[in-house]
């Protein structure tokens, strides 16, 4: 990489910004609709501002037609209640898995790679069945339940906490700690940059998931958001797409926004995929 | 556990004491949550089971014949490879056009790499819709734009002939910035001097240098990122159940639908398990490949 002048520089950047054009025109003309109004949009022109203002049209016929709000709040219960299981269980194990010796060890980390090669779409159908049999079908437990046991998170922190000292353990049992005020006290202070990855993995992952709310899912005030998109179009709203455009921008705001204030931490815990499989 | 190896057998069998306690709860879930289940749907594969019914019966490998004559799931795997074989290659040949691009200079790292990236972040189905506005046939900004320079103005999404191609392009749309994210990685990796030593070998454009250089060193990346992607794409549903719904008339029927269809719409759990397990195998295929391909080629020098 030379630093080169910005005459030199230009074709580089050239090329890179049609490309970026590309890859935001539908947020760019996911705003611009937002606040157009309906004959407008039809009038099929490529102006992005209205001549007429139709925020407070579209919005609200978003805020009237469906609890939008309740969408987002389904959507951060779902992926907190997910996370919050996943680190609770996730944890503890891959502790005893990276600093404990004990018989059966070796077996519980090999189903632990042969979770990680199984999609969750596989498992679909008798997960179905099961909360169908306990009566759990449309309630927050189908929709946390089956994602629990994060083998991807076990693996993670399994990997991060055989790089914590060993010393650093013996000394705080020599301080008379047990070992669940180990993990939880001296591991997971020392694991936060794995947690954080991981944390951000998982909440993008669920707040955008789709098939398995879909399944699970009937009633409208369970609702996640990418549910309440469809329903949204599929009622109300097929060919308005002012206030469709309002309603996809809401949801997809409150992650998009945390991406831009911490792009870093973002695509290193989303790329940190990768170590899956 | 040197320090508490005086303490000999005892340690060790506290130890395990407390290691099943610690992993307890991750087995148990782990047991209900995905082994089980696994179990449960390579049985129910081999049953005429249905929702709802009293009963069922084993029936062997009829389900497995029973695809071979289903027109629905023919669609269903063709329109996936031919998804997979669209959005693969291009949305990995632009990653590394942008890759190198953002890396070639200082101006704007940041900015692209983030503009490219959200896509990543961005709820799908929601973008989708956004999509779907720009794509529409009448008042879709793509079509006016096309009108305007005099071209053909498709009905992307709602002719067979384009519908495979429209949700490839925004697969392409959305696996780019993953990709590019991946690549970047692996170019910041490449020692210096070996640009140095290439020039020294003779490569004065930026486009020996790549062959020479940056395309064999980038190899094991390239793998992964190969692997990733197809893995990613095998799995697409958002796109096609919020757009298309795998119409019209089947041209953009795909595996996870053809599944989600049989099982939950029709019902039919013992065929949709059926159709299940051709999934897993196709994905565990894959990474098969790819770990017999990063023993082997893992040694690139």
């Amino acid at each position: 990489m030379q630093d080169r002048s910005l005459i030199n520089d230009l074709p580089r950047l050239a090329l890179l910004s049609l490309a970026a054009f590309v890859v935001l025109a539908p947020y760019i003309w996911m705003v611009a609709v937002s606040v157009k109004p309906q004959d407008e949009v039809f009038k099929a022109s490529l102006s992005l501002i209205p001549q007429k203002w139709a925020l407070i049209e579209n919005y609200g016929k978003v805020l009237k037609t469906i609890p939008i709000w309740t969408y987002i709040v389904n959507g951060l219960i779902v992926c907190f209640g997910i996370l919050f299981f996943q680190i609770l269980f996730a944890v503890p194990a891959a502790y005893a898995l990276a600093k404990l010796n004990f018989r059966g060890r070796e077996l519980i980390f090999g189903f632990v790679m042969l979770g990680l090669l199984v999609p969750y779409q596989t498992t679909a159908l008798p997960l179905y069945l099961g909360i169908h049999q306990l009566g759990l079908l449309n309630s927050y437990t189908a929709l946390i339940a089956p994602f629990t046991c994060s083998v991807f998170a076990i693996f993670l922190f399994r990997q991060f906490f055989r790089a914590i000292p060993d010393d650093l353990i013996n000394a705080a049992r020599i301080d008379g700690m047990g070992e669940f005020s180990i993990v939880w006290r001296v591991i997971v202070p020392n694991a936060l940059p794995a947690a954080t990855a991981f944390a951000i993995f998982s909440v993008v992952a669920h707040w955008n998931d789709l098939f398995w709310p879909l399944i699970v899912i009937q009633k409208g005030n369970l609702y996640t958001p990418a549910m309440g998109i469809l329903a949204f179009r599929s009622v109300e709203a097929g060919e308005d797409y002012g206030a469709l455009m309002a309603a996809a921008l809401l949801v997809t705001a409150p992650l998009v926004l945390a991406f831009l204030f911490a792009q870093r931490r973002f695509i290193e815990g989303i790329t940190m995929t990768g170590l899956k499989g | 556990m040197s320090g508490t190896r005086s303490l000999g057998g005892r340690r060790m069998r506290s130890d395990a004491g407390i290691a099943w306690l610690l992993t307890l709860p991750a087995i148990l879930a782990y047991l209900a949550m995905i082994l089980l289940p696994l179990l449960a749907v390579l049985a129910l594969a081999f049953t005429d089971y249905e929702f709802g019914a009293r009963g069922f019966r084993w029936i062997g490998l009829a389900n497995f014949a029973d695809m071979l004559s289903d027109r629905t799931f023919a669609a269903s795997i063709r329109n996936t490879v031919v998804y997979c074989l669209f959005v693969a290659p291009l949305s990995i040949g632009i990653a590394l056009a942008l890759a190198v691009l953002i890396e070639a200079g200082a101006r704007g790292r940041a900015f692209y790499r983030a503009v490219f990236f959200l896509p990543v972040v961005s709820l799908t189905v929601a973008m989708a819709t956004a999509w779907q506005y720009l794509l529409h046939p009448s008042i879709g900004p793509v079509n006016a734009l096309l009108r305007m320079v005099g071209a053909g103005t498709p009905n992307w999404l709602g002719s067979s002939d384009w519908v495979i191609v429209s949700l490839g392009f925004i697969g392409v749309w959305e696996n780019v910035g993953f990709n590019l994210v991946l690549f970047l990685a692996g170019l910041t990796a490449i020692p210096r001097e070996l640009y140095a030593a290439s020039e020294i070998d003779g490569a004065r454009s930026g486009w020996s240098k790549f062959w020479l250089v940056t395309w064999p060193m980038l190899g094991p990346t390239m793998l992964f990122v190969i692997i990733i992607t197809m893995t990613r794409s095998i799995r697409v549903f958002d796109t096609v159940q919020t757009l298309t719904q795998g119409g019209p008339n089947n041209a953009s029927e795909v595996l996870l639908r053809t599944i989600y269809q049989e099982g939950f719409h029709y019902f039919k759990f013992g065929y949709s398990a059926a159709i299940t397990l051709v999934f897993l195998v196709i994905v565990l295929g894959l990474m098969l490949v790819q770990t017999r391909l990063i023993d082997r080629r893992v040694h690139y020098g």
